[in-house]
């Protein structure tokens, strides 16, 4: 019911955006056609400010991947994350996760393909990547589009509350399913 | 940070590479096998990947204009304001730097809707927006404000409500209930999220982060565009 309930807004809820934002317009006096255009136009603006800050993260992401460098990591990190019950096969999803979505999406895949969607890596694989966020991809995006180069706390924050996500999603699975 | 990350990054992985060009781990043992291709790849795997962010970038344009003319019709008919009044009181605690009634507060508001909802690449043009409304009231404009890092940290960790792709994929691989995951998943982003917002709060006011000290407006890099002057 409630997952019915979840997956009808979630289709709803760009088209009634796209429908009241515009509507709502309107009816305040706007001339919305000229309005969203001129907010459309700085769309551009943006994505080019965007690609030198992605070119800098994503060579360094692909230089530390097709390395062997996050194979490595992971194994000298395989002791430590057996102690809180994660098998070490999780291991680099939760390494990729922060530096690559389409990365962390290749592994979760091959994860759910080899063990199954309802083994226990399966599905702590599956709330693990549902758990965290590329944070170095919004990171780059984010403060690259601002111009900020300076981003203080912002790192050590944002990667926090990824490993909070991550332990609590082995913690979650080890309990809810295990 | 990013600094000392990206160099090690680059440092680690080409290291690495070199060292599996000599050398073969098999069985705990190493052998001597001198190869080219680790290099090799490592290389053209960094074309791809600098070709695909801007690839990427390119095809943002789209949905970012779609996003940003809607925001723009949102901002002039005050509806953003509307918005942001609803949950003003939660907002002036987590985000204390930023005027109550300043359009930011409606931008931010809307970027972590978007990323709560799971709109994916609609979040990235609304949390965009939010950075540049943001950056308007920021004083050293290379440096990342609390506000900033604030909305940064609850954007990367925000609670997932759907994760659509997730479980199209385990669908996909044939799983007898593929949407089981969506209550772990609402309770360990509801942490992670308060986890961001906690550490946030705590880090800012460590010295190591401290915000500069005002007095430099006028000598902002040179590159600095103000792009939300409109709506002064």
């Amino acid at each position: 019911m409630f997952e019915t309930i979840l997956n009808v807004i979630s289709a709803l809820a760009i088209p009634l955006i796209i429908v009241l934002i515009p509507l709502y317009g309107y009816r305040k006096g706007l001339k919305v056609y000229e309005v969203f255009t001129v907010g459309a136009k700085e769309g551009f603006d943006v994505a080019l400010r965007i690609i030198p800050y992605l070119v800098a993260i994503f060579a360094a992401i692909s230089i530390f991947r097709t390395s062997g460098a996050m194979q490595v990591l992971s194994w000298i990190m395989s002791p430590l994350t057996s102690l809180i019950g994660m098998p070490g096969d999780v291991l680099p999803l939760a390494f990729m996760r922060p530096l690559s979505g389409s990365g962390a999406l290749g592994i979760l895949s091959e994860l759910v393909k080899t063990h199954g969607p309802d083994s226990t890596i399966g599905r702590m694989a599956s709330i693990m990547m549902g758990s965290t966020e590329t944070t170095f991809y919004v990171l780059a995006v984010y403060f690259g589009s601002v111009s900020v180069t300076n981003s203080r706390h912002a790192v050590p924050a944002a990667l926090t509350a990824d490993l909070a996500g991550i332990i609590s999603a082995v913690v979650l699975t080890n309990v809810i399913f295990g | 940070m990013i600094n000392v990350i990206w160099l090690a990054m680059i440092l680690i992985g080409v290291t690495i590479a070199s060292a599996d060009c000599l050398l073969d781990f098999v069985d705990g043992s190493i052998l001597w096998s001198p190869t080219m291709e680790p290099l090799v790849n490592l290389t053209s795997g960094v074309f791809d990947s600098v070709k695909f962010a801007v690839t990427l970038a390119i095809g943002l344009v789209g949905i970012m204009s779609l996003w940003l003319g809607l925001m723009k019709i949102a901002e002039k008919s005050g509806l953003i304001n509307i918005v942001a009044k609803a949950v003003k009181p939660v907002m002036i605690r987590l985000f204390p730097e930023v005027p109550p009634d300043h359009p930011a507060m409606g931008s931010i508001v809307m970027a972590i809707a978007a990323s709560v909802l799971g709109l994916g690449n609609s979040a990235t043009p609304l949390g965009l927006k939010a950075m540049q409304e943001l950056q308007t009231l920021n004083k050293v404009k290379d440096t990342a404000s609390n506000a900033m890092c604030m909305l940064m940290a609850m954007s990367t960790s925000s609670v997932t409500l759907i994760p659509a792709t997730i479980i199209g994929i385990r669908a996909a691989a044939n799983s007898t209930n593929a949407s089981e995951i969506i209550a772990p998943v609402i309770l360990a982003t509801g942490i992670s999220t308060t986890v961001a917002i906690i550490m946030t709060k705590i880090l800012e006011k460590l010295p190591r982060f401290r915000y500069p000290d005002t007095g430099e407006e006028s000598s902002l890099p040179e590159n600095q565009q103000n792009p939300s002057q409109e709506n002064a």
